[in-house]
């Protein structure tokens, strides 16, 4: 088996006396579509958002992304350029065009010209359906339109990881369908995605493996037919009853 | 009529207005001058507020309490009058730039700030994540949205600069409200210093009326 793309030892996370994440060790290799499920403040969110360093984490935790260690500093900026984040409120860069959204990390990160950061931009936008609203300024989109603006936008700089945290939670429901069509298209491209999501149907349909977590811990991993068709796990049993019967 | 002669004698205030508009020209060079070291220190000390360390943020935190406790004359008098006795000796001019830029650099200080932290916290975690430098998310995420957002209150601080230039006046500075006096003075007629007040008016005015539609606007376009 090859190396793990990301390999995340004994990581902890506390505010103040409250431990979000008790110690979680997790590997995710090239090319897996991991889908992380839990209530509300398990901490799945604080998980993946350790992996890109948006949330510093105790010290003797460690995130290796790519052979890369994950730590402030200089690497810092490496490891970010190989990993993609979509947000639940999109992020977009208001004051700028969808166009300019798009093309802004490869010219400053990469070092891309300006004509072919328009390329790819124009490239990816079509590939997201948004190729119409390119010089549309964010405000003027729909939420799903932002959403899959800022999934573009993550592809811009050709990640090795995408990180996906609760994309469609902040989505009217009828606009959710569009943003799962483009992210079950990414998934079959062999670009390792990481999703935290409430979409069930989405974690059963696309993930090669899916996490339970509740209070801080992994409780519980295994593809798809094992997490929602035969969990081990009481908590999950509970959690799955909750969000599926009704 | 007596009145009429007294305060708007014609004869009075043509003969004045040469010396008005030199003073004006004073003025303007003073508040001008004063306006842009302002802008340039007080972004400067904003930036390093927000992002140095905690000992120079210490530092220019007191730096701008200070200046904005110390009423602008004081300093004045201290920088034209004090400072001298320490081997440095400044122009009227300089001094009242010196003093003008050290309260308004405070001021512009405080209003980038507010600026830069109205910025949701997703702006920096979306340029974070994309690996830009925090030289590139100031300059191409961060201040274009808070310049939007800190020209009203900008505006605001300019047009206290050019009024608090008249302070001026005091350290012997030919400015607007000096040559109205001195005008004064000389034709015993109060006539320049109402010249001098409606000079004031009409360079202000039309800024403090920007400053409202600006307001108007932007409160408009967030609701």
């Amino acid at each position: 088996m090859k190396a793990p793309l990301i390999k995340i030892k004994n990581l902890r996370k506390a505010y103040g006396n409250f431990t979000v994440l008790h110690g979680i060790d997790l590997e995710i290799a090239q090319g897996e579509v991991v889908c992380v499920v839990g209530p509300s403040g398990s901490g799945k969110s604080t998980l993946i958002r350790c992996i890109n360093h948006l949330e510093p984490f105790e010290n003797d935790g460690e995130i290796i992304v790519d052979g890369i260690p994950v730590r402030p500093g200089r690497d810092l900026a490496d490891v970010r350029a190989e990993v993609g984040m979509v947000f639940q409120s999109f992020n977009l860069f208001p004051h700028m065009t969808v166009l300019r959204n798009v093309m802004l990390a490869p010219i400053r990160v990469r070092g891309m010209s300006e004509a072919d950061a328009e390329k790819r931009a124009r490239d990816l936008l079509d590939r997201v359906g948004i190729s119409v609203q390119a010089e549309k300024y964010p405000g003027q989109l729909s939420g799903g339109q932002q959403q899959r603006v800022a999934i573009a936008r993550a592809l811009a700089m050709e990640p090795k990881v995408l990180l996906f945290d609760e994309p469609t939670s902040a989505l009217d429901p009828e606009m959710v369908g569009e943003v799962l069509d483009v992210m079950k298209k990414l998934a079959g491209t062999g670009v390792t995605m990481v999703v935290v999501t409430h979409e069930m149907g989405f974690a059963r349909q696309v993930a090669d493996r899916v996490l339970f977590m509740d209070g801080g811990n992994i409780i519980e991993a295994g593809t798809p037919t094992e997490i929602f068709d035969a969990p081990k796990e009481e908590r999950t049993r509970n959690f799955l009853h909750a969000v599926l019967d009704h | 009529m007596d009145l009429f002669s007294t305060f708007f004698n014609i004869p009075v205030l043509v003969a004045s207005l040469p010396q008005l508009l030199n003073g004006l020209l004073v003025t303007i060079g003073i508040g001008v001058t004063s306006i842009i070291a302002g802008l340039i220190g007080g972004l400067f000390l904003a930036v390093l507020r927000l992002y140095a360390g905690p000992v120079t943020n210490a530092l220019v935190r007191g730096y701008i309490d200070i200046f904005r406790s110390i009423p602008l004359l004081v300093l004045l008098i201290i920088v034209y009058y004090a400072l001298p006795f320490v081997g440095i000796r400044l122009s009227p001019f300089f001094s009242a730039v010196t003093a003008l830029t050290l309260v308004s650099a405070a001021y512009t200080a405080e209003i980038f700030r507010a600026g830069i932290e109205a910025i949701p916290k997703g702006q920096f975690e979306a340029s974070a994540a994309l690996g830009l430098s925090s030289r590139y998310t100031m300059t191409d995420v961060i201040l274009p949205q808070a310049i939007r957002i800190v020209i009203p209150p900008l505006t605001n601080n300019c047009i206290n600069v050019l009024k608090d230039t008249a302070l001026a006046s005091v350290v012997a500075m030919p400015d607007l409200l000096k040559q109205a006096t001195q005008a004064q003075a000389l034709s015993a007629n109060p006539t320049p210093l109402i010249g001098a007040a409606v000079i004031y008016l009409l360079l202000l005015l039309p800024m403090v009326r920007f400053v409202a539609r600006l307001e108007k606007r932007f409160s408009r376009g967030r609701s």
